[in-house]
């Protein structure tokens, strides 16, 4: 009897604190209950969306050269691309001998893991922090080179994106400043061996 | 009470002959946890005998693993028990690191523990909210969900990813904890405390709940060890049992926490054991992050590729459902040669026929929902 009491008494007192604001928001709909904004979900800083190919502003085009280094790596072989000669190094405005010719990434397969973006030397291909491209034709997930470099390009004006060689690098010099941490081991010959598998 | 029920005539008519029906559970059915199917031979309301069936989620990880490096088969592993993926990275990154003989470094160790132990309570937290699901009550399971969620958008802004997160490597972690990770985490410990008491208060010694879980499916401690049960499983029959104490890997050599033990082996005591078991986590995380040094996390071997040497491995972790163990064969390339995984709750679940055969069909469910199976291990 006594113990009946004391679980009413605690469903009673959940149920009171349940009264507050709720913590369940409707899917597209952010904000408050009262207040409500029809905005996506937002999602943290390093959340792993869709990857798209970055855009390198100062040279006016893409990072990626096309190097397959990527798609050595896929564990769902979702990826397929190839390389060209570069235009832009000939005539001299680009240190990238080698550029990009075409590139696909079928979405649905995509496991969504960064592995791609982890392994590549580059800089060229990011997790973007899209998540919604639900659509109803079998193949209108599979991305081709423009429509990957629009994800890429919108996500790196939306977060201001900096490529991570470049933010490696001035870590590393900020270090130096500071006098400290210069005998940082460097981590051994990047990708010698996976160039090679 | 059990033998009490068993005793009571189970027949329409007094004195006629038991007719047995044969009754089909699942694969699609809410209590099953996923895709299991039961084929129950039941007399009345008692079953007579069962067929458990499993394999309707095989999608053959273990040979899939074959075809992997050693780096991408991490994201199989995450797909294993698809409810606490940060344990099954840290057993499969273990082993190869065993097999290597790599060090980890001394935060990335911390990290993982602290990470694993939100994960379990995450895990435990499901449970919570199933279990009482099963037991009719639906309210804790709103208590219980957002607590997870809770955790799990901690997990976000660490790995990216709610659940799949692919975040320990071989020798390391992907990448370091977020500068604010000690803030995020010192103001969700005592919130997740909050949760977990919340519903254990809800839940735990309710009347109800009691009498629908106290003295069914009871599993002496001699038959949990002869089925394989491990985990809390096992340890609610009363085995002390923990392989965090009883043969410490990583770091949990240097926190101080108890291992909860049933005094039954009911379902009851395997609910219970997993509501103490959080607030042992969550005593580790607090030792864990106090610990934490400053430092390093990357592995050493940097971005080369993974290749042991010629050997074989095997590792066990405990995971929330038990004693999750990895058998590795490496033949020296970048590819396992052959990856064979013990799944806790397949073990578990072998027991079903025996728990289950004599009891009430209500009771089934009960008893199903207090083994935590993760039908993604099961069948793997």
């Amino acid at each position: 009897m006594i113990n009946s009491l004391k679980g009413l008494w605690v469903t009673l007192v959940s149920t009171v604190n349940g009264l507050r604001q709720p913590v369940t928001q409707q899917y597209p709909q952010t904000g408050t209950f009262w207040k409500r904004v029809d905005t996506p979900t937002p999602v943290k800083d390093r959340f792993m969306g869709f990857p798209g190919l970055t855009w390198d502003g100062k040279i006016d085009e893409p990072y990626c050269t096309g190097c397959m280094v990527c798609i050595r790596n896929c564990p769902t072989l979702c990826m397929s691309a190839t390389m060209k000669d570069n235009p832009a190094h000939e005539e001299g405005h680009s240190h990238r001998r080698k550029i990009v010719d075409s590139f696909e990434i079928n979405l649905n397969r995509c496991i969504l893991c960064g592995i791609c973006v982890e392994v590549c030397n580059f800089d060229a291909i990011a997790m973007t922090h899209e998540h919604e491209l639900s659509n109803f034709a079998r193949n209108a997930a599979r991305m081709d080179l423009p429509a990957l470099l629009e994800l890429g390009q919108d996500f790196q004006d939306k977060t201001g994106w900096i490529p991570p060689n470049e933010r490696a690098k001035k870590a590393k010099e900020d270090e130096i400043e500071n006098g400290d941490g210069v005998d940082n081991p460097e981590p051994a010959p990047e990708n010698a061996e996976l160039e090679q598998a | 009470m059990a033998e009490e029920r068993a005793q009571q005539s189970s027949s329409p008519v007094a004195g006629a002959e038991p007719v047995e029906m044969l009754l089909n559970m699942g694969p699609q059915h809410p209590s099953t946890h996923g895709v299991f199917r039961m084929v129950l031979w039941v007399d009345g309301e008692k079953i007579v005998d069962l067929e458990p069936h499993i394999g309707y989620l095989h999608r053959g990880s273990e040979k899939l693993c074959e075809g992997e490096q050693y780096n991408q088969v991490i994201t199989l592993f995450d797909r294993m028990d698809y409810i606490a993926n940060f344990n099954n990275e840290m057993a499969y990154c273990m082993a190869v690191e065993k097999l290597m003989g790599l060090e980890v470094p001394e935060r990335a160790e911390y990290a993982r523990v602290i990470l694993c132990e939100l994960n379990r309570i995450a895990s435990h937290l499901l449970f919570v909210a199933t279990m009482g699901l099963d037991a009719g009550a639906m309210t804790p399971s709103m208590f219980c969900f957002r607590g997870r969620e809770r955790i799990q958008s901690l997990f976000e802004a660490v790995s990216g990813a709610r659940m799949m997160h692919n975040y320990f490597r071989i020798g390391g972690l992907k990448e370091d904890l977020p500068e604010n990770f000690n803030q995020l985490l010192t103001d969700l410990l005592p919130l997740i405390h909050e949760d977990v008491e919340e519903s254990d208060k809800l839940l735990t010694f309710n009347e109800i709940f009691l009498a629908r879980l106290k003295d069914v499916g009871v599993m002496s401690a001699e038959d949990a060890i002869d089925f394989g049960f491990t985990g809390p499983c096992l340890r609610a029959s009363g085995v002390n049992y923990d392989l965090r104490k009883a043969m410490p890997y990583s770091v949990y050599d240097r926190f101080d926490f108890d291992v909860p033990l049933g005094l039954d082996g009911d379902s009851w005591d395997r609910h219970y054991v997993r509501v103490q078991e959080m607030y042992e986590s969550l005593k580790i995380i607090q030792q864990a992050l106090e610990q934490m040094p400053e430092g390093n996390v990357a592995s050493s071997l940097g971005r080369r590729l993974v290749r042991p040497p010629k050997g074989e491995v095997f590792m066990r972790a405990e995971n929330p459902r038990g004693d999750f163990g990895v058998y590795l064969v490496s033949d020296g390339t970048d590819k396992p040669y052959r990856v064979k995984i013990r799944p806790p709750s397949f073990c578990n679940l072998s027991a079903i026929k025996h728990l289950l055969k004599g009891i009430w069909l209500a009771d089934s469910v009960v008893v199903l929902g207090s083994l935590d199976i993760v039908l993604g291990e099961v069948d793997r």
